[in-house]
């Protein structure tokens, strides 16, 4: 299979990646390798197999839902590009 | 070479309990052969001397008063007590700038530290360094590090395996006994073998995550490399175990890691075909079976198995692991860590913050990992590629019904040379063929040296287990290496 132009964009537009033109000719080309190597997987009758998302064979444990101290205003800080008082600064989201 | 360099781990433990030399005079040793030999090889991203020697100092004052107080009681020392270790640049540890080898994280300092750094801390370690690996553990190589390749101690025109190739060439050139490693699809084990050191990848779940920067993270195991399986049993021991911050970590006690007395009678060894493929190495193939053969000599008994599965595991994991990738890696967006760049808009800042950021692999990975999820494909690559790692995880429980554990090559070749396989994706996945089945099963793989090829460079074999039974498999090499000395041969570094 072969990727378009336009599908590479829309995967970047998706993944929120600034890709250069060059990149994109790049991905594309590469990309579609990967997936004709992929394809191999529709050999396999799977339609009976139910989906492995993890492998452990345990349900995962609940806690009780206590207040526990956390990291502090400072730490969460530390490392913001851009912050101001007790916030993130970003942007304009909204026009 | 330098005298404390060719000490094992127990012989620095024993000589720092006697007294016959402190912390901080080996962690100097240890320092002033990684300041001579670092610029021929490139381990790590973050240099730590003082954090180092100043823990190495706390070590020293532990043994002074352990001296004074119960000199017969080494049981209450700290297990790793004044060893200098490396970090992987992966694993978050408070204080220390944690880059994940990639540009985005250039300026991060993690306001905590990961669970399985924080036991080998308490354990007495002392850090020298955050060492080098591929962007985000992305990659089987360590050259898609964005702070520059590692170098093989073997032959430095050669790659160390990756994406834990800092901590595997480290290990291998002497300069720590022991380092960490991360493995999502054989990052741990093919650079052990590529390095000629031992590494363990322990069972999915096995050792806590909390703190470890999420690549795929039903895949995503911590553990470590050493010289021999007796060392990195040390070490993971220490690490292993339940932890309440990471929800997938086992409940279950972690077995003695003991390995006096280790013997491979009796121990049933299954070796599938399927990793004795056309194009494989013959001097790898040849170590390999001689390896087996001498387990057999050993008292292990040898059959064929079957592991049907194996030639899809290579594109299950190129699915699975970057549609998760994919997932993990849109938190860094430039807003409450890791680079910011400028932009009009928020959704600006977003793009330009990620397209700069990242280098090629990660975006290659988040483009993949993005179109396997995306509507219209998901079943077809995603859905599909999780239905046929079910089948992967059969073919292991079928074989484990039979065997004991499962011995084969870590990977087709030894090590290639830096920028042989950077223009070709595919070619460099392939090198992950034989590694990325246990990920996606979740069962343990260990990695040890059986060999070189005619080039001088290391050989290695992989011996995979039941879920949680590292311990078998650190018997059988512990086994194995108590009759062979491959492990303790140690590169020429006369530069």
């Amino acid at each position: 299979m072969s990727l378009t132009q336009a599908e590479v964009e829309h995967i970047a537009q998706l993944a929120r990646l600034d890709l250069t033109e060059e990149e994109k000719a790049r991905y594309r080309e590469q990309l579609s390798a990967i997936l004709d190597y992929a394809a191999r997987l529709r050999e396999l009758d799977t339609s009976h197999i139910t989906p492995t998302a993890s492998v452990l064979a345990a349900s995962l444990p609940l806690r009780e839902d206590e207040v526990r101290p956390g990291l502090s205003l400072q730490d969460v800080l530390s490392n913001a590009p851009q912050a101001e008082e007790r916030q993130f600064r970003v942007p304009p989201v909204l026009e | 070479m330098d005298s404390f360099a060719a000490l094992s781990l127990f012989d620095m433990l024993s000589g720092l309990r006697r007294g016959d030399f402190s912390a901080v005079e080996l962690t100097r040793a240890c320092l002033a052969r990684v300041e001579r030999l670092e610029p021929a090889l490139h381990t790590l991203i973050t240099y730590t001397p003082e954090l180092a020697l100043e823990q190495a100092g706390a070590a020293d004052r532990r043994y002074a008063e352990w001296r004074r107080d119960d000199p017969s009681a080494a049981w209450n020392l700290p297990p790793l007590l004044g060893i200098p270790v490396m970090i992987k640049d992966v694993l978050c540890l408070k204080g220390v700038r944690t880059t994940c080898g990639s540009k985005i994280l250039e300026n991060f300092i993690p306001p905590y530290t990961a669970t399985a750094v924080q036991r080998l801390l308490d354990a007495g370690v002392a850090v020298v360094g955050k060492s080098n690996t591929d962007e985000y553990a992305m990659g089987s190589s360590t050259e898609n590090s964005a702070y520059g390749p590692t170098h093989n101690p073997w032959d430095l025109q050669r790659v160390p395996g990756g994406s834990s190739g800092g901590s595997a060439a480290a290990v291998a050139a002497r300069l720590v006994p022991l380092a960490t490693g991360t493995d999502t699809g054989g990052s741990i084990r093919q650079p052990a073998s590529y390095c000629g050191v031992t590494g363990l990848k322990p069972t999915y779940g096995r050792v806590s995550r909390y703190g470890l920067v999420a690549y795929g993270s039903s895949l995503d195991a911590v553990g470590g490399f050493a010289r021999s399986a007796a060392e990195v049993a040390l070490m993971v021991h220490t690490m292993a175990g339940h932890d309440p911050l990471d929800s997938t970590s086992a409940a279950l006690p972690v077995p003695s890691y003991g390995l006096e007395g280790a013997s491979l009678k009796g121990v049933r060894i299954g070796v599938p075909a399927e990793y004795f493929i056309e194009g494989i190495q013959p001097e790898v193939e040849q170590a390999v079976r001689a390896a087996i053969t001498q387990m057999e000599r050993l008292g292990a008994a040898v059959q064929p198995v079957s592991l049907p599965h194996t030639a899809y595991a290579l594109p299950v994991y190129y699915l699975i692991a970057p549609a998760e990738a994919s997932a993990n890696l849109a938190r860094y967006d430039g807003v409450r860590f890791g680079l910011r760049e400028s932009g009009d808009a928020m959704w600006d800042v977003f793009f330009h913050s990620r397209g700069a950021g990242f280098g090629p692999e990660v975006k290659r990975r988040i483009m993949l990992g993005t179109y396997a999820l995306s509507a219209g494909y998901y079943d077809a690559y995603y859905g599909q590629a999780q239905k046929v790692r079910t089948l992967i995880k059969q073919d292991f429980e079928q074989a484990f019904d039979m065997v004991d554990m499962v011995a084969c090559p870590v990977a087709p070749s030894t090590a290639f040379k830096l920028g042989e396989h950077t223009d070709d994706p595919l070619a460099m996945y392939l090198e992950d063929v034989f590694t990325l089945p246990a990920n996606l099963a979740g069962v343990p793989g260990l990695t040890f040296p059986v060999g070189f090829d005619a080039r001088g460079l290391p050989v290695g074999m992989q011996l995979m287990g039941p879920h949680y039974k590292e311990d078998s498999l650190l018997r059988a090499a512990h086994a194995y290496q108590h009759v062979t000395d491959w492990h303790m041969r140690s590169p020429d570094l006369s530069i």
